[in-house]
């Protein structure tokens, strides 16, 4: 018999911040948004050094189909178009604006007509929204689809890593901006049935949602049990609809869509307003931060000045992350921006930051009973090691998503996630699929 | 700014460890040592420190001289020293107990690159050294200075039902320090069950089927004799060892299974009167081809074909 759920692991919650409404920090000095935030082509600067631009300007237009535009995040003057690092090891052109103190809206912004879905579909593009749960993935591609193929929008409030409550306090704070998204999703989807899954630590976003959902068609809250990875795009699938996402496939080829929840709160809010994606709410936590909470900032903004407006840390940061303990990405220092998918900004004291060292794997088997796609963790890092690139397809590394269930729960304090990520590289450079 | 750690994801982990998993094997085995004392007098206890010390000390003097990461604290040694002291009447000489020793650390376990390597159970590899190596001082039940008489002799397993019930569950007959206290061994078990560190599938399943065919095979009072011999020390704490024992749910009913089998096969038909040790060091040797049949089946992964033509 099938199970209801995945499997799952249980991971601390520390949503410190779950009650911090966000408070706005645009007094800025500058902003530097890289032309590369999400999947595909990055875009392409529009705008020129000496250029004086105001918010919700357009300064990156697509660079392709896959591609989103990108637009500035406060008003002043453009002091650098030039090509920096990202975290994430690659390169891309960025635009550093300097702040003119007045953060003047661009005054051609107004709401957006939908006549037809192609209008609907220009509008999310336009609104420069990408996968903000932290794929980044263009959401205007995920949705020109054909609409009798989508049986399910699942949107996703899951917020199943540790720390972070942006999520929540977009369902909780920004529910008129979700109810003009689904609104809109019903009626260019007018058969699909809507589910909004969301952990049951969340009791305050839960009652908001289901208020919001009574006024939709076809739209339900679900509960999902408060274990880790209930965001995971295949394991909310399963766990909403029974839907198994096949190998190498996309959730459309099992007839689903999974926006995030902010994700369709910009896209409502650009419906309603015209106002693209220019600024985020973040969750900014962590055992060096002296007052943990939640802000909305402009893209671009530097980590730092971040820091050093919310009061400073505790002691040296010994580590730095985009993103939730279980899957967020250390950065090299605090001088980072701010991205479009960023949803959280963790800071981590000497003592948090050290990961304990790796010792023999004793095969308890605790990895294989924590994998929610049932992969053998412990077997794929011996074939790793063995570069035995045959058995790590049989072993289907490539379903992998990275979750980090598998090194969380290891005795052995094994880096599994780090051993898949070079599987998964070697299988690449091999060709094997 | 001081250099910032980089490294991959996940950034936090359980607190579950190697080693805190061992001490938790260490404290399930207090009842059964604690209850041996009471049956056979301080001895008992005394070999099992003897026998903890003598592994401990073998694991490092290897590790120390062939220049490898020392790993003794991770505790494991500790709980092969028990457990092979748990295999040993305690009338046993000190010097016997550490051959087996060595050879549980030396030949099962360290030769084979150490913990998480070794393919056999290292205890069990000791016992079965000193079961060859001296035959008589292993079976011998006497030198009792607890509650259990000195002069009992023969083991229960020749006829459970002669011992009778409860003194086979509380112990109060002649055996080996660790095996004869089933209750203690039991409290212990659902110890380990209970802090996550076993599966109860391996023991229930290894007991239960040994209940059932030692009933078919016609085997003498077979729920008497599940409480005798090696089988509860066995199935709780050796059958269940990571290492040696299948990784999936599957793979251990198949696992479980088979020992029951072995074992009953060999009490009711064979030459000796236990057969725990040889169905569980026969099954360890099974393991990797129980982990092929019984692999996890991947959520959403497409099986290839092919296997339907063959």
């Amino acid at each position: 018999m099938a199970p209801k759920f995945l499997k799952s692991v249980h991971v601390p919650h520390r949503k410190n911040t779950k009650n911090s409404v966000p408070q706005r920090f645009f007094e800025v000095k500058s902003v530097t948004i890289p032309m590369s935030m999400h999947i595909g082509a990055p875009a392409k600067p529009v705008v020129k050094v000496g250029d004086h631009v105001k918010t919700g300007q357009l300064i990156g237009e697509p660079g392709g189909f896959v591609s989103a535009p990108i637009y500035a995040s406060i008003s002043g003057t453009v002091k650098k178009v030039d090509s920096m690092l990202l975290s994430s090891g690659g390169s891309c052109m960025a635009v550093t604006i300097e702040s003119d103190g007045l953060n003047e809206m661009d005054e051609n912004i107004k709401a957006p007509e939908l006549t037809d879905f192609d209008s609907f579909i220009q509008a999310v593009r336009s609104s420069g929204v990408v996968g903000l749960g932290g794929a980044g993935f263009p959401t205007s591609v995920k949705l020109k689809v054909d609409p009798a193929k989508v049986d399910y929008i699942l949107i996703n409030g899951a917020e199943c890593e540790p720390y972070i409550t942006s999520d929540t306090r977009t369902m909780c704070d920004d529910a008129e901006w979700m109810l003009a998204g689904l609104e809109a999703l019903r009626r260019f989807f007018p058969a699909t049935q809507f589910y909004i899954g969301i952990e049951n630590n969340k009791p305050e976003a839960i009652k908001v949602m289901r208020e919001t959902a009574a006024k939709v068609e076809k739209c339900e809250v679900i509960e999902l049990p408060s274990s880790y990875p209930q965001g995971g795009e295949k394991v909310l699938i399963y766990n909403t609809t029974g839907r198994i996402v096949p190998e190498g496939k996309l959730p459309l080829d099992a007839g689903c869509i999974v926006l995030n929840v902010t994700t369709l709160a910009f896209i409502g809010r650009y419906l309603l307003t015209g106002e693209p994606l220019s600024s985020k709410c973040i969750t900014i936590d962590g055992s060096a931060v002296k007052n943990p909470q939640n802000l909305i900032v402009p893209v671009g903004t530097m980590i730092s000045e971040i820091v050093e407006h919310i009061g400073g840390l505790k002691c040296d940061p010994a580590k730095a992350l985009y993103g939730g303990p279980m899957m967020g990405l250390s950065m090299p220092d605090l001088d980072q921006p701010i991205l479009k998918n960023t949803n959280a900004v963790l800071i981590f004291d000497e003592k948090d930051a050290k990961i304990p060292a790796p010792t023999a794997c004793i095969r308890c088997g605790r990895c294989v009973d924590a994998c929610p796609l049932q992969l053998m963790p412990a077997e794929l890092a011996q074939a790793c090691e063995k570069k035995d690139l045959q058995r790590l397809s049989e072993l289907k590394v490539n379903l992998c998503m990275e979750c980090g269930s598998c090194s969380f729960v290891c005795p052995a304090k094994r880096n599994l996630v780090e051993s898949h990520k070079l599987a998964k590289q070697y299988l690449r450079e091999a060709g094997i699929k | 700014m001081s250099k910032m750690n980089l490294s991959v994801s996940p950034h936090i982990r359980s607190s579950r460890t190697t080693q805190n998993i061992m001490l938790d094997v260490i404290i399930a085995l207090v009842p059964a040592l604690i209850a041996s004392v009471v049956l056979y007098g301080f001895r008992a206890l005394l070999l099992t420190v003897i026998s903890s010390g003598a592994c401990v000390f073998f694991e490092y003097a290897y590790e120390k001289l062939l220049k490898r990461d020392i790993t003794v604290s991770d505790l494991s040694a500790v709980v092969t020293g028990m457990l092979v002291a748990f295999n040993v009447p305690v009338s046993m000489p000190v010097w016997m107990l550490i051959v087996g020793d060595l050879a549980a650390i030396i030949l099962a376990k360290q030769l084979f690159g150490g913990i998480g390597c070794n393919f056999m159970n290292p205890a069990l590899v000791g016992r079965i050294v000193m079961m060859f190596s001296f035959t008589t001082a292993i079976t011998t039940y006497t030198g009792s200075t607890g509650i259990v008489d000195a002069a009992t002799t023969a083991t229960p397993l020749a006829d459970p039902a002669a011992t009778g019930f409860v003194k086979l569950v509380l112990g109060m007959h002649g055996g080996v320090i660790g095996e004869s206290c089933a209750a203690a061994l039991l409290v212990g078990g659902i110890y380990l069950c209970i802090r996550k560190v076993i599966k109860p599938i391996i023991p229930l399943v290894y007991i239960g089927t040994t209940l059932l065919f030692t009933w078919l095979f016609g085997g003498a009072a077979p729920l008497e004799s599940i409480f005798a011999g090696g089988l509860m020390l066995g199935a709780i704490y050796m059958a269940t060892d990571y290492v040696t024992s299948p990784i999936t749910d599957k793979g251990k009913v198949i696992f479980g299974v088979f020992l029951g089998l072995i074992t009953s096969v060999i009490r009711v038909f064979g030459n000796y009167a236990e057969g725990v040790t040889f169905a569980i060091i026969l099954g360890n040797i099974l393991v990797p081809y129980i982990n092929d049949l019984s692999e996890t089946k991947p959520i959403g992964a497409i099986v290839p074909e092919k296997k339907k033509e063959a």
